[in-house]
């Protein structure tokens, strides 16, 4: 069998033509994987169990295509390896990863504990001879994780900035999908990449100038309600999340003074219009311009692993992955514009900390803050003749 | 050929047993990189003992490497971490080249690079807006860096993640794709390790001298215990780690940890937080010992008493989280040890690299920390750190006016009620 370790070494060296294509599955997840799934459908509602539900949907497409990548290598071995029992230790050990970081969102120690006790499991499931595909896999669950998981918690992170947050990115990025095609279909002609042979430059420039506007229109549109412009809180006394607050500055119509140059053209001198609609001319720009990029690594991906589409979920589109391919960076870029730009801390989380530390560093901090305000104005100085 | 004589290389597969394995493939032997100086000295004795001798002595010159760090400080600490993750991940970087012989494809080596610097800029970033705070407001490019960190950062990476993608070449995906994988996989092993271990650092060195140095003991116990005592074997994947040698490295580290933090908890520059001084522009590691490290009697349980013949013990009760830290080292940090043999196994090498004559590359002997450095750092957020306090004031200075009036309040009613302020303060 030393032969089967070297043609498995050989298959990894040689070009992508001779690899054998990857067939899609009659289903041969191992049960585990699909337990928790069928429980997770209509019961929740709310969009934070949605991002939740197409995180797991998107884990496990993922997991399944490296799974039929491996069998597509049809070594001998390799099918009694997948009815064997073993598959299962490292499927509860790759589970355990799943939900330790999942848990991560709440509660650090829990997951640390329980990313400890999945690599442990996973080092003792290591069986002999088939080390390096245990090792593929680990490395194949721990990428997936990384962009699965953390994209999916920045997503839910924007929704609690207010769901206009979560709401203009994503339309953006599937108005830039249709709009790309649609130009591309009715004008397109010189290629854009090679790798996305149906993809042209004339799609991309009028995708990119429809999601600017479609996405100024939607902000407009949008920032009017209270109901998608205030931060998500969670109201102890009613135990409900609520979305009630003044709006903020962003979301408040102030006039802006047209540059002579368009003034000819529209006829105004001013308009009013929301300060957030300046945001989203530069979340539709990346959605257009690097959104693409999302869909390029996708198309690399099942290029590379020779599938057609990640699965069959969606009849005519192909799995979850594939719609949401282009969201990738998007969730990342709104949380890292929104860190920089936008928010600053959350003051009921500084509160909860001010409170946990010592009593002589409350202290310290007590009166550093007062000599701050009072700088500021903001108390009357009366105070620093006390305390 | 030294080869067969490694029986007492505790740590890589021995060769017998991987000939069974590879079916009569044996690995390519590795480069006699040992220093002339030491082969002259160890020529007289047999090729067996002199593998011995030259790991023996270049244990000993690691350990003592270890101790000259320590004396000259923070600063050069953190730099050694910054070379060692370097060098780890370029080694576990040219394993992946050399599985995959992917040297043709130049993009690579630059993008996996270009990704490193991004990560690191993006948590040394991080590490210097929390702990020099009051520098970095001073000094005026380094505030407009920290305060669109995140930004700069994504966008970096981004510029990486467009450039691989522009760079994927007809008929090579699949091998692309598996160094980018490659590449990710081991920047969230070995960066965000060596990160973790500057972040415990800072804590106090205390913090990151008692944890290596448990791993280490326990490494050379168990290798010690398994030598004199090893008769069950442990794990099929090591077939050298013996239970004997487990069982007896742990208890054997737990006494180790206790006596090395007792004597460690007397001195200030050990378990001071690192801060750094605005007058004098430097680094100081002066403080007034927190309660972790002050001297309390504690009562010994009856059971123990009568072994013992005291009624009270004093320690530090650092001491105890030591043990905490010892246990982890010796029943889990193993398991880093069995991962890196399993890849070893896996990848068909025999060592990481030939760094270090005798016993491998950096990775080798690393490879048992990989755990320990997140499992302190967890550990001091959970149970011992609360918040850091300099970083809540900055927080607090970009809140807006009502936010501020209110969490000053808040905090004042607060004081109040703990009786730390004269109730005779205005609300």
């Amino acid at each position: 069998y030393s032969k089967i370790e070297e043609r498995f070494g050989e298959l990894d060296l040689k070009n992508d033509t001779d690899i054998p294509e990857v067939h899609q599955p009659t289903d041969r997840t191992p049960e585990i994987l699909r337990k928790p799934l069928s429980g997770l459908s209509y019961r929740y509602t709310k969009p934070k169990y949605l991002v939740y539900l197409i995180q797991v949907k998107c884990f496990h497409e993922i997991i399944t295509i490296g799974y039929r990548v491996y069998h597509s290598y049809d070594l001998p071995w390799f099918r009694t390896l997948s009815k064997n029992v073993k598959n299962y230790k490292y499927c509860i050990a790759r589970f355990c990863l799943f939900t330790a970081i999942r848990i991560t969102l709440h509660n650090m120690r829990m997951s640390f504990v329980l990313y400890c006790t999945g690599f442990c499991m996973f080092v003792l499931s290591l069986v002999k001879r088939h080390y390096r595909l245990q090792f593929y896999m680990f490395a194949w669950t721990h990428v997936t994780l990384l962009i699965t998981v953390t994209q999916s918690h920045l997503v839910i992170q924007n929704l609690f900035e207010g769901m206009i947050w979560f709401l203009v990115p994503i339309s953006s990025v599937i108005c830039n999908d249709i709009a790309a095609y649609i130009f591309g279909f009715f004008f397109g002609r010189t290629p854009l990449i090679k790798l996305s042979p149906k993809k042209t430059w004339e799609g991309f420039i009028g995708g990119f100038f429809i999601t600017v506007l479609f996405g100024f229109v939607f902000a407009y549109f949008l920032a009017q309600y209270q109901y998608f412009v205030c931060p998500v809180e969670y109201n102890s006394e009613t135990n409900q999340f609520a979305t009630e607050c003044e709006p903020s500055e962003l979301f408040q119509l102030q006039k802006y003074s047209i540059p002579s140059l368009l003034q000819a053209l529209l006829g105004r001198e001013t308009v009013t219009l929301y300060p957030f609609q300046m945001h989203s001319i530069a979340l539709s720009t990346f959605a257009s311009l690097i959104g693409p990029f999302g869909g390029f690594f996708a198309s690399g991906f099942k290029r590379a692993f020779k599938i057609k589409d990640f699965a069959d979920t969606i009849p005519g589109h192909g799995g979850i992955m594939d719609r949401f391919d282009c969201q990738y960076l998007m969730a990342t870029f709104v949380h890292v514009y929104i860190t920089s730009f936008i928010r600053g801390p959350n003051p009921s989380k500084l509160l909860k900390q001010l409170l946990v530390l010592q009593p002589e560093q409350q202290l310290n901090v007590y009166k550093a803050l007062k000599l701050h305000l009072i700088e500021k104005g903001l108390l009357p100085p009366s105070f620093s003749l006390r305390g | 050929e030294s080869e067969p004589e490694n029986k007492l290389d505790g740590e890589t597969a021995s060769d017998s047993e991987s000939k069974s394995e590879f079916g009569g493939v044996v690995p390519a032997p590795a480069v006699d990189d040992t220093p002339e100086v030491l082969n002259r000295a160890l020529s007289n004795l047999s090729s067996r003992w002199k593998n011995w001798w030259v790991r023996g002595i270049l244990t000993l010159a690691m350990i003592a490497f270890f101790f000259i760090i320590i004396y000259l400080g923070p600063m050069v600490l953190m730099m050694i971490v910054m070379c060692v993750q370097i060098k780890c991940f370029h080694e576990i970087i040219t394993i992946g080249y050399n599985v995959y012989h992917s040297y043709e494809l130049p993009w690579f080596r630059t993008l996996s690079w270009y990704f490193l610097l991004c990560v690191n800029y993006f948590f040394y970033g991080e590490t210097v807006t929390d702990y020099f705070f009051t520098l970095v407001q001073r000094e005026e490019p380094l505030r407009i860096l920290s305060k669109y960190h995140r930004f700069i950062s994504f966008a970096l990476y981004l510029t990486g993640f467009c450039m691989f993608v522009l760079s994927l070449v007809k008929k090579h995906y699949r091998l692309q794709f598996y160094m980018f994988g490659w590449t990710h996989v081991t920047l969230l092993i070995v960066v965000t390790q060596s990160h973790l271990i500057i972040h415990n650092l800072f804590e106090g060195m205390i913090w990151f001298i008692v944890p290596i140095s448990c791993v280490i003991c326990n490494d050379i116990m168990a290798y010690m215990f398994g030598f004199f005592f090893g008769r069950t074997p442990l794990i099929k994947l090591s077939p050298k780690k013996t239970w004997e040698g487990f069982i007896g490295g742990f208890f054997a580290t737990v006494v180790f940890g206790l006596l090395l933090s007792y004597v460690m908890s007397g001195y200030r520059c050990f378990i001071c937080p690192v801060e750094f001084n605005n007058d004098t522009n430097s680094f100081t590691v002066d403080c007034e010992p927190s309660e972790l490290f002050q001297l309390q009697e504690y009562n010994i349980p009856l059971v123990i008493q009568s072994v013992i013949g005291w009624k009270t013990v004093r320690m530090y009760p650092f001491q105890i989280h030591s043990i905490a830290l010892s246990t982890f080292a010796s029943l889990i940090g193993p398991f880093g040890g069995f991962f890196a043999s399993g890849f070893k196994r896996a990848f068909k090498i025999k060592d990481f690299a030939n760094t270090i004559p005798g016993h491998g590359g950096i990775m080798d002997r690393f490879d048992c920390q990989y755990l320990m450095a997140t499992f302190v750092n967890v550990y001091i957020a959970s149970f011992i750190r609360g918040p850091n306090p300099s970083r809540l004031i900055q927080q607090f200075l970009t809140l807006r006016p009502d936010q501020q009036l209110h969490i000053f309040n808040t905090l004042k009613a607060h004081l109040i009620d703990k009786g730390m302020l004269a109730s005779s303060e205005d609300a």
